[in-house]
């Protein structure tokens, strides 16, 4: 290979990389231009041509938590918490009896699971409505609670399956060797070796929960209601303010995002249902 | 090549397959099915229990602010909803939104899961600010969109656009089912992505290695080499964008009320507007039934898929 050719190779590889920065920072822009509008004060939000030199402020900021944003962020994370502890009591014994001691049936089981997750989530909502009302559970955080255990348990189930495929059959035939029960088994053999596979699993839960939008603005309102629904009321209570809009969404969108970048290998291991090997 | 391919799935299939407890009786298998009850119970409770009440009264006629109007119909709503041409724009709009959006968004994703795929600087950077739209709130992402983006007099698109000789745009109005799936293809590109990735991270170095000995080049080893062995990540890609794609409601909800008309309208947003506008319990529960039918139809297609691309086999026999 001749000094030229080398060169050319590096040359091309600079300017793919340049490339992939440049389609990153565009793909990216609208969230980068919330950001930046959210210190902004609404004059310079509206502008033609659009702004980007302005004195920033904290004032939309300061308004969007004025305007009672924290008891929505407490219902967030309150639901999104407890619904993904469920979620992982009820799925890690499921995923062992699919997996490591597999049932008769496990397909026809991981089938229904997962067609579950099929059926369009607003053909349930009008009894899912009047059985709240009667249950006296409309505007409770618990009713979400109990849907959003529900609405992740499938991917938890073949999530966590996948993860327990991945054990060393050596350490489990110990284990059964030894006289391990049901308990002794999940907690002090498998759950130590898959708790990556866990923290995967919570994950996806704990976002898919808090950008759920559906279930929340349906049945919750003032008491009850998550961040989406704060969104939704921030709009048809005041129009449409973009300096402050923007500063709510990156308030409510900020907790999931900085999890999800702290947590991106888990993220990715997770989404691919552990099928990484 | 087959061999490497079929390796770690064969053995996830062996470990499936071994009679864990076939050492004892019929007493022993309840005994293993015991950790899998509460959550198969808790599923059926909460999600099968509404769905039978919703064929409940997708027989009556049962209009809320008519009092007293509830009366069994049996099959006069489901020959209403065939006959509702809105119904059927509506179910056009959702096959057009959701095959459109996972192909785009999977061919986007598949192509930046490449460029991210090499070691250059600023990886890791690049990496975090593309996963950053899956993160967000679709209600977020929704409004950013209807507001900064397709605003016509101060929207960025018209901005950016303007030097190339477009006018003032109102994309909601004039292109609205296209603007909704913009939006949802930019949602929704982060999590095919993150699957690709997680593909093509997975594939062994010395496959690849070889063929460039072999003097395959980039394109032929990406399509003989490299494709095969995604597919089965590309087809978990297909399958779990569909099933949240198919539901899509935040942004027609938020950036076009399913509007202008209908326009833009889908399965969800216009059972959600009969339901909770209409008022019209019957009808929308009807229109329920019909949709679940319809997707079980797909599902069942889907699910064969799915197991195909997982290996899986009967644990108990």
């Amino acid at each position: 290979m001749s000094a030229q050719t080398i060169a050319r190779a590096r040359g091309g590889r600079g300017l793919v990389t340049g490339v992939t920065w440049l389609v990153a920072v565009l793909f990216v822009f609208p969230l980068l231009w919330m950001v930046i509008t959210a210190f902004k004060q609404e004059a310079d939000a509206y502008t033609d041509p659009p702004r980007v030199i302005f004195s920033p402020t904290l004032t939309q900021l300061a308004g969007v938590l004025e305007r009672g944003f924290v008891p929505y962020l407490a219902n967030s994370a309150f639901t999104t918490v407890v619904s993904t502890v469920f979620v992982l009591l009820l799925a890690v014994p499921a995923a062992y009896a699919l997996s490591i001691a597999a049932v008769p049936g496990t397909p026809n089981v991981l089938g229904f699971f997962l067609s579950t997750k099929m059926l369009p989530v607003v053909a349930a909502i009008i009894p899912l409505y009047v059985i709240s009302q009667n249950l006296a559970l409309l505007d409770n955080v618990w009713i979400l609670v109990i849907l959003y255990t529900a609405m992740n348990l499938p991917l938890a189930v073949w999530m966590m399956r996948s993860f327990f495929l991945e054990m060393p059959r050596e350490v489990i035939e110990a284990a059964r060797v030894d006289g391990a029960g049901l308990a002794v088994m999940l907690y002090r053999v498998i759950l130590p070796v898959v708790a990556p596979g866990i923290a995967a699993t919570a994950l996806i839960c704990v976002i898919f929960s808090w950008t759920e939008f559906f279930y929340s603005v349906n049945l919750t309102a003032a008491q009850a209601g998550t961040v989406p629904v704060f969104l939704v009321g921030f709009i048809t209570s005041e129009g449409l303010y973009w300096a402050q809009l923007s500063a709510a969404a990156l308030l409510a969108s900020l907790p999931v995002m900085i999890v999800g970048w702290i947590a991106q290998n888990h993220l990715v291991r997770g989404l691919s249902m552990g099928a990484v090997k | 090549m087959t061999s490497t391919l079929s390796g770690p799935s064969a053995g996830a299939a062996q470990v499936v397959g071994r009679p864990a407890g076939s050492r004892g009786g019929g007493g022993s298998v309840w005994r293993r099915r015991l950790p899998l009850l509460p959550a198969l119970v808790f599923t059926i409770a909460v999600t099968q229990v509404p769905f039978v009440v919703t064929v409940f009264y997708s027989f009556q006629s049962w209009n809320l602010v008519r009092p007293g109007s509830r009366h069994f119909v049996w099959l006069r709503n489901y020959l209403d909803v065939f006959a509702d041409s809105q119904f059927r724009t509506a179910m056009l709009n959702t096959v057009v939104l959701t095959v459109v959006c996972v192909l785009v968004s999977l061919l986007v994703g598949l192509g930046l899961a490449l460029l991210l795929d090499r070691s250059f600087p600023g990886r890791g950077v690049v990496r975090t600010l593309l996963i950053t739209p899956f993160l967000i709130l679709p209600a977020a992402g929704a409004l950013l969109w209807k507001t900064t983006m397709f605003d016509p007099t101060f929207g960025l698109l018209n901005f950016v656009l303007e030097p190339f000789g477009a006018g003032e745009v109102d994309w909601l109005s004039e292109f609205p089912l296209a603007s909704v799936m913009a939006q949802v293809i930019w949602q929704w590109t982060p999590f095919m992505m993150l699957l690709v990735l997680a593909g093509l991270q997975s594939q062994s170095r010395e496959v690849l290695e070889a063929a460039q000995v072999d003097g395959a080049g980039r394109w032929r080893t990406f399509v003989s080499i490299t494709l095969p062995q995604l597919s089965r990540y590309l087809q978990l890609a297909v399958l779990l964008g569909a099933i949240y794609i198919v539901n899509s409601f935040d942004a027609i909800f938020l950036m076009t009320q399913g509007g202008p008309g209908i326009a833009s309208t889908n399965l969800p947003y216009y059972i959600y507007q009969r339901a909770f506008e209409g008022f019209d319990v019957g009808q929308s529960s009807a229109m329920g039934v019909i949709v679940v039918a319809i997707t079980l139809v797909v599902a069942t297609f889907a699910l064969r898929l799915m197991f195909r691309a997982f290996d899986i086999s009967d644990g108990g026999k």
